[in-house]
């Protein structure tokens, strides 16, 4: 297996990961957190299948998962910024549909 | 501690859990095919190789975010100058404690803004032939005016009339004025002249390192600035 393959399945692995915090956890900053880990599981993704055809490595990949990680740091800077918003105007960090939840999780899963 | 059981109200039922299980197992399984695919694509290795001559970067990174890919990069500077505006429309910054801070950090910072300015000045530089770049060199001098604004202070260019705003924008409007200027002559938009696209790319970089620091400080700082209209 190349290591390449490698680091697209992990990527895989994180974007799942990710994709299951992001529905299933009320906690605004939680949410936050996991579009931030599902976007380092594509870059890892790209990166990861970009090495996989042998030769050279693919500058093409590499440009794009730069680009993305800049966009996503703005994302993210806007994201927390409406989420301290939100707290400030309705005193819990979650969506109208989430208030009433267990923001802690303490039950797990 | 609660036992498992009947969720608590508004907690996400075993519908919804299968389901997004099954759309993850999906997803999963769609891209675990397409990795596991036979034969790989060649990519665009060579093709980049090809053309690295006529780009005006001899690193095929850059070669590729400036001047093959460009319209990626102009719209990246578009959305991360539109997430600080977005920031700032939401309201002022929140006010910072007045505390004196650790001499520690006053020390720390008297190495580490300097020699920061310094790596970002060598990775804009190494950019064209080496690893580095306009990210790299702006993400650096955006760390080093986060030290600035931990000690107490705030980014400012202390030009006259010359508030943050300005170097929120540059890097956008140089990067439009340059991709509109050298149109006509049977180019399209962001086609650079091959005998000036290294110069073109430098001076597009330049400008979009000091945005890129200046927008991400912006973002540290979390809202309008007081004195910013």
């Amino acid at each position: 297996m190349s290591s390449g393959l490698l680091f697209a399945l992990g990527g895989l692995g994180i974007v799942v990961i990710g994709g299951w915090a992001l529905v299933l956890r009320a906690h605004l900053i939680r949410k936050v957190l996991a579009i931030n880990i599902m976007g380092s599981g594509a870059f890892l993704i790209l990166v990861g299948a970009g090495s996989m055809g042998g030769g050279d490595v693919d500058p093409v990949p590499q440009a794009m998962v730069i680009t993305g990680i800049v966009v996503a740091i703005s994302a993210t800077a806007l994201a927390l910024a409406l989420v301290l918003r939100i707290a400030n105007a309705t005193g819990k960090p979650a969506l109208p549909e989430d208030r009433e939840r267990d923001l802690m999780d303490e039950e797990g899963m | 501690m609660k036992m498992a059981g009947r969720p608590a109200p508004g907690e996400p039922g075993l519908l919804l859990r299968t389901g997004l299980a099954l759309l993850l197992a999906a997803v999963a399984a769609g891209v675990g095919l397409a990795l596991f695919a036979e034969p790989v694509a060649p990519g665009l290795a060579g093709a980049v190789e090809a053309e690295l001559a006529r780009s005006g970067a001899d690193n095929p990174v850059t070669a590729v975010l400036l001047n093959f890919r460009g319209y990626d990069t102009l719209l990246e500077i578009a959305v991360l100058t539109a997430a600080l505006v977005g920031v700032w429309a939401l309201g002022p910054a929140p006010r910072s404690k007045e505390t004196t801070p650790s001499p520690v950090l006053l020390g720390m910072n008297s190495v580490l803004i300097p020699l920061g300015a310094l790596i970002c000045a060598y990775l804009l530089w190494a950019g064209t032939a080496r690893p580095g770049g306009a990210f790299q060199a702006g993400a650096v001098l955006a760390a080093v005016s986060v030290l600035h604004i931990l000690a107490g202070r705030r980014p400012r260019m202390h030009l006259p009339e010359a508030p943050m705003r300005w170097g929120v924008v540059i890097g956008l409007a140089v990067f439009l004025a340059v991709g509109l200027g050298v149109k006509g002559a049977g180019r399209h938009f962001l086609e650079y002249p091959v005998d000036l696209a290294g110069g073109l790319i430098l001076f597009v970089e330049t400008a979009a390192t000091l945005s890129i620091a200046v927008i991400l400080a912006g973002l540290f700082i979390g809202g309008r600035p007081e004195d910013e209209p």
